[in-house]
């Protein structure tokens, strides 16, 4: 398991868990839960924003917050 | 007799509801404010039938009631206050195909609320070339709901729309999920407690953060007990709601969306791969703003060299055909130059915003967000405070107005206090003649020094905008968490009717708003310098015919003129400024220029003109007469320090009433512009000052 800011681009992993209070609700609602499966499309410029598929929506979120997801690679 | 009812359109951002209201609504629409808040509402009016009336509200985009902006918070105080004269009789929840899932959160939570809701799937067009389809009767059974399959794009599905509208009585009210089985004995106990109110409502305004100011304040004001809960327990309900939601959500579409992956052709990670790429994706940016920017002054400068005519000939017709008095003057020098002041910006301004929304419609701007907050998060800015920042260059009056897209509101503010740092196209007209008048001609390893002035002095704009960003975000505090979670929605044509209206909404209310500020200074402006005190104004036709015996005909009257002006309230306003502004290195005229060029920055030039009685305002000629202007020890009033020293005090001083105004329309209060005032004001001064001291 390892959290989200550290997968590679093109890596595909599902959402083990998430550090509710570290992260905003609006994330949660986008389909950021355990269980579901994001993968990182790409980083920008020293490797922040994150944009990441997470279930059905594509969005873009800072290192900062992808810190507190983790996820477990998909072999 | 007819009918009204009240219709909110609910929806997740870039899922085309705005698309749906222009659709239904036409021009017959009102872009306005929430009182109080510069969060944009947008109501229309449609006409269901012969005998029905809809009133409709846009609501802000939203993907769920749980607040965490302000444009969020407006959609739930809408939905919670059954007080209001906007509360809807039937909601509208909005999605695409390609984000049911999502939208179907807010569907359910809309629902819970026990408000009839409908849904509209937006973009039907898309569903082939992506590889969807739905089962539309099982999906409304499942959802128990009524489901209009639309397409703004080919304009179909909207008269069916029309006809779920007016049946909305036949909608069930139902909630969708059973908030009891989150927490049985929390919820019971809620329900003990309030056994009137509706169960989800009572859980949203427990949950809030929103200022529930007017609403139902009262009755559920005890509510407090519920809270005693620990915050991150209530947030542990609310995840676990979202997970029920999802649960439910899921379910249904497992039985009623099948999405072939393989018949999906995928622009977007095509586009994306080029789009922001981690250099082409800079380049290609770069590339459009250059673009965006060279067609913004190449255009805009035909209709506003049309319009600087139209209004200079109309204040001429006025004065010859009107009978000459103080009326026909504050119309000829006052009001008409003054509207002219004002619609003279509307190219711009319109242009920029045609590329603007463009970008926006077409999903680019949220990578150009994505690209550049990194590096503007450094200085306290925002990834979405790129464009007001560029387009800051053209114009700071639409830079500012385009900062409304950022949530956050302290990265907003802080966005629309520096912008007018840019160098924006008014100061160009100052900057180029005091460059021809004090930089020497001549070449540095090819560079002309004149160039590089220029340059330099655009580079100064960006880095005193950068600068002071990093320091209120520093200083500044205001409490606004809101976090980076920005959508990259589908690449898509622009609709045109969409971009048409936000052109028109973004004009008209410059115009209305922005305007009556600038007329009503230039307005003052005119009276100052058209009346003055004591014997020197009111007789100096008398005095100057009598000094200057061999001056006649228009030699004379500009001489007259002049001297009615250095007489006048603005000249005396000059003088007295004089002993402030002469370590400076200015003199009372550069002073009454100064205050005059609070109109526009552009203004200077033209005073200067007046002043020193030039007939034509060609520049040539003021610039000669500028340099013939020598100080009391016969020393060049424009040389190299004055001249700088007044280059860098445009740079930075807040010299423009327009952007002022629009200021205060956008942060709702005059606190933020004073502060600009007075802030920017004070910074040009010690710059200048120091400027002129070490160049002496």
């Amino acid at each position: 398991m390892i959290p989200l800011d550290q997968l590679t681009k093109g890596a595909r992993a599902t959402i083990e868990s998430i550090e509710t209070n570290q992260l905003p609700l609006k994330l949660i609602e986008m389909g950021c839960l355990p269980g579901n499966e994001i993968s990182l499309i790409q980083k920008a410029p020293f490797n922040d924003p994150l944009y990441l598929k997470i279930d059905e929506s594509h969005l873009a979120i800072r290192k900062e917050t992808a810190q507190h997801i983790f996820v477990r690679l998909i072999k | 007799m007819s009918k009204s009812l009240n219709i909110a359109l609910l929806g997740n951002p870039n899922t085309g509801k705005t698309s749906v209201f222009n659709r239904l609504t036409g021009l017959s629409q009102k872009v306005g404010n929430y009182p109080g808040i510069t969060v944009e509402k947008k109501e229309g009016v449609c006409k269901l039938n012969r005998t029905t009336k809809a009133h409709i509200i846009d609501l802000p985009g939203t993907y769920s009631l749980n607040a965490s902006s302000m444009d969020e918070s407006v959609v739930i105080e809408l939905l919670l206050n059954k007080n209001s004269k906007d509360f809807p009789d039937v909601a509208v929840v909005v999605t695409d195909v390609e984000n049911l899932k999502r939208n179907l959160l807010l569907f359910t939570q809309v629902k819970d609320l026990g408000i009839p809701t409908l849904l509209v799937v937006n973009m039907a067009d898309q569903m082939k070339r992506k590889g969807i389809s739905i089962d539309i009767p099982l999906l409304e059974e499942k959802l128990n709901t009524k489901i209009a399959l639309v397409s703004t794009r080919e304009n179909k599905g909207l008269e069916v729309l029309r006809e779920l509208l007016l049946n909305y009585r036949q909608l069930s009210t139902a909630p969708t999920i059973a908030l009891e089985s989150i927490d049985q004995d929390y919820f019971d106990n809620l329900k003990k407690a309030f056994p009137n109110q509706q169960l989800y409502k009572l859980w949203l305004v427990i949950t809030q953060d929103v200022n529930f100011a007017k609403i139902d304040r009262n009755r559920v004001s005890d509510t407090t007990d519920f809270k005693t809960q620990s915050e991150p327990h209530l947030k542990r309900m609310q995840q676990k709601e979202t997970v029920k939601r999802y649960q439910f959500i899921n379910g249904i579409l497992k039985e009623t969306l099948v999405v072939d992956l393989d018949s999906a052709t995928d622009l977007r990670s095509r586009l994306d791969r080029i789009l922001i790429h981690k250099f082409w994706g800079y380049v290609i940016f770069f590339v459009i703003l250059m673009t965006i920017f060279q067609s913004i002054f190449d255009w805009s400068s035909i209709p506003q060299d049309l319009i600087d005519s139209t209004f200079a000939s109309l204040s001429e017709g006025v004065k010859s055909s009107l009978p000459e008095g103080v009326f026909t003057n504050l119309l000829a020098e006052g009001i008409i130059p003054g509207l002219g002041g004002i619609v003279i910006f509307i190219p711009q301004i319109a242009f920029l915003f045609l590329f603007i929304s463009i970008l926006e419609e077409t999903g680019y701007m949220s990578r150009v967000v994505f690209l550049m907050d990194r590096g503007l998060r450094r200085f306290g800015l925002n990834g979405k405070s790129v464009i007001p920042l560029i387009s800051g260059t053209a114009c700071a009056i639409p830079a500012v107005m385009a900062t409304r897209n950022i949530e956050n509101w302290k990265e907003r503010l802080i966005t629309i206090l520096v912008t007018p740092f840019t160098t924006c196209s008014a100061r160009l007209p100052v900057y180029a003649i005091l460059i021809a008048l004090v930089i020497p001609q001549g070449s540095f390893i090819g560079l002309n020094y004149q160039g590089l002035m220029l340059m330099f002095l655009y580079l100064v704009g960006f880095g005193m905008a950068l600068l002071s960003a990093w320091i209120l975000s520093k200083t500044l505090k205001i409490q606004s968490k809101s976090y980076f979670v920005v959508e990259m929605p589908n690449y898509k044509l622009p609709l045109l009717k969409n971009v048409g209206i936000t052109v028109w909404e973004k004009t008209r209310s410059f115009v209305t708003e922005a305007g009556k500020i600038i007329l009503a200074i230039s307005i003052l402006l005119w009276v100052m310098a058209s009346y003055g005190p004591g014997r020197d104004f009111e007789e100096a036709e008398q005095i100057v015919t009598t000094t200057y015996s061999e001056l006649k005909g228009e030699a004379l009257a500009t001489k007259i003129n002049a001297y009615r002006l250095e007489h006048s309230y603005i000249g005396i306003l000059g003088k007295t400024l004089e002993p402030v502004i002469t370590p400076l290195g200015y003199d009372w005229k550069i002073g009454i220029a100064l205050i005059s060029s609070f109109a526009a920055r552009e203004v200077f030039v033209g005073t200067l003109a007046t002043i020193y009685s030039v007939e034509s305002d060609a520049e040539e000629t003021i610039k000669n007469q500028m340099a013939t202007e020598v100080r009391s020890d016969g020393t060049p009033l424009f040389n190299l320090a004055s001249g700088i020293s007044l280059m860098l005090f445009y740079a930075f001083a807040m010299q423009c009433m327009s952007t002022l105004a629009i200021v205060k329309k956008e942060t709702n209060s005059w606190k933020w512009p004073m502060i600009q005032l007075f802030g920017m004001s004070i910074l040009a001064y010690v710059i200048a000052f120091s400027t002129y001291q070490m160049l002496a």
